[in-house]
């Protein structure tokens, strides 16, 4: 087979998303159980994960600029480079993300525990399902996979809007809780946002595979926002 | 060692150089010591004097060259260039071509004499009234035998040149909606005209120096005569002549006439060389 | 103005080599259209199908139709007749080396034979402003050889002496494959505005050129042609895969 440095290169390229990938997904499911249990030590290691994706985030899209460069890709290989360089940027915002929670955690940290209406490990859990399969999808360059994640983007954000409802009605009704209330919104737009992230790395998957633009359609049931996480 | 080596092959091809060029230079010197002292305004204005007498010039010789290679170029070159185009342009792998081309090269290969007497055949010999001024010698018989003489060399050489122009440029040519033979005629040969000149002098510089064919043809005169019907003078021939013959006079025209002959011969090479250095593609990249 | 070009089941010989085998394909008027393959696919040998150049050689065959406009080129007019209307530029730089500048541009019209001097200068003057040339060597027309220029210069006289017969078709075979890339970029910049007028055929090696210039591209394989779509779709998602490996590098 020709071209066996370029291949070797978008191995590589593949290879190190996917290593900022695991960051991240690791980062929301530590910033989600540093939630639950209230461990400040594992918002420190939140942080940690966050700076070294935002390292990489800089390194894969130096990579993709000299494949771009010294390569010349064409039809499939240059969709793989584009998509790299897009869901390189979701994955950071996830690492963004994941940090925006574990500071919510921390500012909690002093405030006593309140009975909120809503269920937060419940969204978390979608939320990083469809991280973990819009992942997958990538891996093994599935697009119907990825497809099935588009469909669950409406589920996270009805719960956003619902949870939305609710806890405004909490900070008007019960002001005393409403620091913990206010907190607990600001963390349910976070994974909101991860869902988001992870509904654009599915849409660049299918563009990846099939050079089909499906960003800012309607799925059935539902609007999708194009304006967020964009 | 290796420069020992070097030293001696470098020997050996100067020895080589000097082997060849001796003949030539030992040639031209004795010529120039021998003719240079008949050469005065007589000798290229008068004719030759009775036998006995002193004086006299081969005039006549060179007016007479000067015909029959008129005459020689007149047949010689066109059908040598139309030869030579249609081998290297329309003819190309035909059993005609291959048949023109053996035929030339055998030409090439006919003794001066031969050729001669072919023309004593077919002009001079015949009472008929078909072939021009047959019957008698003749200057156009003289013409005629040499001028199939130049044939070979320029149909060869036009085939050659021709086929050294690039295919590129002919297909230019065919790409602009030019039919065929106006490209060979005005891109093809035009191209290839430097060369094609050369091949033209290299045969008038090869047949101006023959004698053979014009003893049965041409004959030899010793009075001014320019015209086609009757013998006429020529320089190499008048040099055999009086070469031959038992008198000191003539024995010195001979010289002087050798002299010029080569003189001639070596400005038309040098003719052909400065239009050949002008290449056949001029100023190709 | 162009004309498309509509070739319907052409088949080519070379003796016994059947090098084009089942062409189908329609050629948009005022376009340029790219055909890319590798060595040995057809692709120069269907150019020259396209005006009757491939039978200049002895041994070559041609069966099917090539219709320009409406002309059929192959039972409606002689070679002579398609070739003034459906010019051709060379992979090398080709001028007539005894002509200048001048000559070389006129030549087409010259050799047909046409002599109107004030109509021929008209014609040069245009042709080389179309080419690009003009400013370059207004002022040398008669005095310079037409194979005194540089490659780059060269390769637009070429173009020029093509454009002055005014073809309704351009057809190029690589023609900037011996340029070095800023005569290549003049190239590819004089070929986008001379699809305004023409219809432009260019057989390239270089991907990116046919992507640069190119509207529709052609992928050539083994005599046959494999795929013909917009370059965009050519180039970003190919529907053989074979047309991908090919533009991926991963074959040719």
């Amino acid at each position: 087979m020709t071209r066996i440095r370029f291949q070797q290169s978008l191995d590589d390229l593949k290879e190190n998303l996917l290593v900022m990938a695991g960051l991240a997904e690791q980062a929301i499911q530590r910033a989600i159980e540093a939630y639950r249990v209230r461990d400040l030590s594992i918002c420190d290691l939140v942080s940690r994960s966050e700076i070294a994706i935002n390292r990489l985030e800089r390194d894969i899209d130096q990579a993709a600029l000299d494949l771009l460069a010294m390569e010349q890709p064409m039809a499939v290989d240059l969709r793989f480079v584009l998509s790299v360089i897009k869901i390189n940027a979701d994955l950071e915002r996830v690492g963004d993300a994941a940090k925006s929670i574990s500071d919510r955690v921390r500012n909690m940290d002093q405030m006593a525990v309140a009975d909120l209406p809503v269920d937060i490990p419940r969204m978390a859990a979608l939320a990083t399902d469809m991280v973990r399969r819009c992942l997958q999808s990538f891996i093994e360059a599935d697009a119907e996979m990825a497809r099935t994640v588009l469909t669950m983007d409406d589920a996270v954000d009805a719960m956003n809007r619902a949870a939305y409802k609710a806890l405004t009605k909490v900070m008007a009704e019960q002001g005393h809780i409403a620091p913990q209330a206010l907190n607990a919104l600001m963390i349910c737009r976070s994974l909101e946002r991860v869902a988001d992230h992870a509904t654009n790395i599915a849409e660049d998957v299918i563009f990846w595979v099939q050079g089909a633009d499906v960003r800012h359609h309607k799925v059935a049931g539902g609007g999708r926002d194009p304006q967020a996480a964009r | 060692m290796r420069t020992m080596t070097d030293h001696a092959a470098t020997g050996l091809a100067v020895l080589s150089t000097l082997l060849v060029v001796a003949p030539l230079v030992a040639i031209f010197v004795y010529l120039i010591y021998k003719g240079a002292s008949s050469l005065n305004l007589a000798f290229f204005t008068e004719l030759p004097k009775p036998e006995g007498e002193a004086g006299g010039g081969m005039a006549n010789g060179i007016v007479g060259s000067g015909v029959l290679l008129g005459v020689a170029s007149c047949i010689g070159i066109p059908i040598g260039i139309g030869g030579g185009i249609f081998l290297a342009e329309f003819g190309r792998g035909t059993k005609l071509a291959n048949a023109i081309r053996f035929t030339a090269d055998v030409l090439n290969g006919v003794p001066s004499i031969v050729m001669g007497v072919a023309a004593y055949a077919l002009i001079v010999k015949p009472q008929n009234h078909i072939i021009p001024f047959s019957g008698h010698f003749s200057a156009f018989s003289g013409g005629v035998a040499l001028g199939i003489m130049m044939i070979p060399t320029v149909c060869r050489t036009t085939e050659e040149m021709l086929l050294m122009v690039p295919h590129a440029v002919r297909e230019a040519a065919l790409a602009l909606g030019v039919p065929n033979w106006r490209s060979v005629l005005s891109i093809t040969v035009k191209t290839a005209s430097p060369g094609i000149i050369t091949g033209c002098m290299l045969a008038f510089a090869r047949v101006a120096g023959e004698t053979a064919p014009l003893i049965f043809t041409a004959l030899g005169n010793q009075f001014w005569s320019a015209s086609l019907d009757r013998p006429i003078a020529a320089l190499p021939l008048q040099i055999y002549i009086y070469a031959l013959s038992p008198y000191d006079d003539l024995h010195r025209l001979a010289w002087g006439g050798a002299l010029v002959l080569i003189v001639l011969i070596v400005f038309a090479v040098s003719l052909v060389r400065y239009v050949a250095s002008r290449g056949v593609l001029k100023g190709a990249s | 103005m162009g004309v498309g070009i509509e070739v319907t089941n052409l088949n080519a010989w070379y003796g016994t080599n059947h090098t084009l085998q089942d062409i189908n394909l329609n050629i948009p008027a005022n376009h340029a259209t790219a055909l890319i393959g590798p060595s040995g696919c057809g692709k120069s040998t269907f150019v020259r199908c396209l005006n009757r150049m491939h039978e200049t050689n002895p041994i070559a065959r041609v069966t099917g139709t090539v219709r320009i406009g409406d002309l059929d080129i192959y039972e409606g007019a002689k070679p002579v007749e398609i070739r003034r209307r459906v010019g051709m530029v060379f992979q090398r730089p080709n001028p007539f080396p005894t002509m200048s500048i001048y000559d070389n541009v006129a030549a087409g019209l010259k050799l047909n034979g046409y002599s109107n001097r004030r109509v021929l200068d008209e014609i040069v003057e245009k042709s080389l402003k179309n080419s690009a040339l003009w400013d370059e060597v207004k002022d040398d027309l008669k005095k310079k050889s037409g194979a005194s220029l540089s490659g780059g210069q060269q390769q637009r006289l070429c173009i020029a002496r093509a454009l002055a017969v005014d073809p309704e078709v351009l057809l190029m075979d690589e023609p900037a494959s011996a340029l070095d890339p800023v005569s290549t970029s003049k190239i590819e910049d004089l070929i986008f505005q001379l699809k305004t007028q023409y219809t432009i055929v260019i057989v390239t090696h270089n991907m990116q050129q046919a992507a640069r210039v190119a509207e529709k591209t052609g992928f050539f394989l083994n005599g046959r042609m494999v795929e013909f779509d917009s370059t965009h779709k050519i180039f970003t998602n190919p529907s053989d895969k074979r047309t991908e490996d090919y533009i991926t590098g991963r074959f040719g």
